[in-house]
């Protein structure tokens, strides 16, 4: 029997994986220590754990121990390596260049620059949700210290062409920052090869704890520094203080260990499904896939169904677990500002649903899925009237409409 | 957003689905709402033309639960009503009955323009005034 509802929402969080569990709970209440006590085993033991976690974690970016910051998640990755470059090049100079599709966390983090007389400039994505290298070279003026465009996006699961920008930006000696927060653990990301200065992740995507994130800060070629935003001990380099999360970074070192070892095989597994998934929603009239479907994250698709409106369709398909793009703006309940970014057509005469498969999501959750959203699409079409107007031919473009 | 078990039942379980004549004389539509909105809704009536009663309603809601259950409760309630006593009904009737929150008072409302609406059709195809819609939009 098929437990309900079916977690489809993975870009959100994913649940922690048993074996994360496992290796964390010693460092609960046997090895409780604080890393930085350097005088007696119960710091030794914390510290020496904590080594061992960035060890697990860098390896899986292809970076070395010393550059991870420990952070909170991505939000403050993301806040620290904006904020902080900022801060530390600021005679070099004060502008931005991102993307207008990015997480709120780099959105708001640039609005907030702005304030403090940074120039940013929030690129257009093409409709399939990615930059070009050419788009980003264009933007590139004589004061532009940093490039900020995520790895692959949490809506559409898009994925940039970071290799190619970073190679690009490291021409001008302008600095590439990635929010990689969807992308680490799922796809392979190397910041060498890659040419990443900066990348934001976070435990809670995949299959770790929530609460516990890291900043990769590159040390050479070049040498990257960011200024602190919190004041204090001056942990992590003088980078990022506060008492280690020793028991959230175990987690965290463990997940990206299980990533690393399993992501190429589950990345085919995810893909498989997806497809799977995506296939069979398509063969419902007007529905279509949003982003591009060709460099994209495996276990992510975002599909519109016109003609039915967002939260009726959240209501339909309340058996599994999704989030929506949009809903009615009369209740003040934004549509997704990434959707309408894309210049999606008719606006909020369609909805759109994001799933988000992961590493605990089995076929037959996939095939109640199909049937599920399906079933309660067809279901609103029935009593749309813009879908039977759409039936008759009717341009809803044509029609006088009594806004209120 | 929790939904009362009334919005539930007539999302579920809408009461009058469905199209009828608009072309004929003594069938009245209201289509209300945008699609930029996020709802849109179409209530059609069809009236006895001696009596005046209302012997059928149906309605087709683009919109969130509480809009349709909006639109599907007002068709329950139009049914055997005589044009006169339709106009009576109020939004916060609606919103009463489905016991809606008040980020939802604006769904109940595009009920309620929407019989209006109806009515004013076929009085139009009666030859007669339409009559004058108070109602304030939020
Ligand atoms: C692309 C992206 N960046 C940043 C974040 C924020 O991550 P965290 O919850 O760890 O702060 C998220 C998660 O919602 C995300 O999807
Ligand atoms: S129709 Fe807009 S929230 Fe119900």
């Amino acid at each position: 029997m098929l437990k309900l509802p079916i977690y489809l929402d993975n870009n959100a969080t994913t649940p922690m994986d048993p074996r994360v569990l496992e290796a964390m709970l010693p460092y609960f209440t046997e090895y409780f220590g604080n890393a930085a006590s350097r005088n007696h085993p119960f710091g030794w033991k914390a510290e020496e754990a904590v080594d061992y976690a960035r060890e697990q974690i860098a390896k899986l970016i292809n970076a070395s121990e010393k550059e991870i910051i420990f952070t909170s998640g991505a939000t403050e990755s993301n806040n620290l390596a904006l904020k902080g470059v900022f801060e530390m090049y600021r005679e070099k100079g004060n502008h931005i260049i991102t993307v207008n599709i990015e997480h709120k966390a780099i959105i708001d983090t640039c609005r907030h620059l702005e304030k403090q007389g940074a120039e940013v400039t929030y690129l257009e994505p093409q409709p399939d949700g990615r930059v070009t290298v050419e788009q980003v070279e264009a933007a590139i003026k004589p004061n532009t210290i940093l490039i900020s465009v995520m790895y692959g996006n949490n809506e559409i699961g898009c994925i940039n062409p970071i290799r190619e920008i970073g190679e690009m930006a490291h021409k001008h000696g302008v600095l590439l920052h990635t929010d990689a927060t969807q992308s680490i653990g799922k796809i392979p990301v190397d910041v060498l090869t890659d040419n990443i200065d900066l990348a934001s992740f976070t435990g809670h995507k995949m299959y770790g704890p929530k609460g516990i994130g890291a900043l990769y800060v590159r040390r050479k070629n070049p040498r990257v520094k960011v200024t602190s935003q919190l004041d204090g001990g001056g942990h992590e380099r003088g980078m990022r203080s506060g008492t280690l999360n020793v028991t959230g970074i175990v987690g965290f070192g463990k997940a990206c260990e299980l990533a690393m070892n399993e992501m190429a095989e589950e990345g085919v597994r995810l893909a498989k499904l997806r497809d799977k998934l995506e296939r069979e929603l398509l063969t419902l009239e007007e529905s279509y896939v949003n982003g591009s479907t060709e460099h994209r994250l495996p276990h992510v698709t975002n599909i519109s169904f016109k003609y039915v409106e967002g939260e009726g369709l959240m209501m339909g398909v309340k058996d599994i677990a999704v989030s929506s793009g949009s809903a009615c703006t009369s209740a003040s309940l934004e549509p997704s500002y990434v959707l309408k970014n894309l210049g999606l057509d008719d606006e909020l005469a369609h909805s759109s649903l994001r799933f988000g498969l992961g590493r605990f999501t089995t076929e037959e959750q996939i095939d109640f899925a199909i049937d599920h959203v399906k079933t309660a699409v067809i279901k609103l079409r029935d009593m749309s009237p813009l879908w039977e107007m759409f039936k008759e031919g009717i341009d809803l473009k044509s029609i006088e409409w009594a806004e209120h | 957003m929790a939904y009362s078990e009334k919005v539930i039942d007539h999302y579920q379980n809408p009461r009058n689905i469905g199209t009828l004549d608009k072309s004929s004389n003594n069938v009245g539509t209201g289509l209300v709402g945008a699609p930029e909105c996020g709802d849109v809704m179409r209530l059609q009536i069809q009236v006895n033309d001696e009596t005046g009663v209302i012997e059928d309603a149906k309605f087709k809601t683009f919109g969130c639960g509480s809009a349709i259950a909006s639109s599907s409760l007002a068709t329950e309630w139009l049914k055997g009503k005589t044009i006169n006593d339709a106009l009576t009904i109020d939004n916060m009737d609606i919103v009463e009955e489905l016991a809606l929150p008040p980020v939802k008072i604006h769904c109940s409302v595009l009920a309620e323009d929407a019989i209006k609406a109806a009515i004013n059709d076929y009085r139009t195809k009666q030859g007669l005034e339409p009559i004058v819609d108070g109602k304030k939009h939020y």
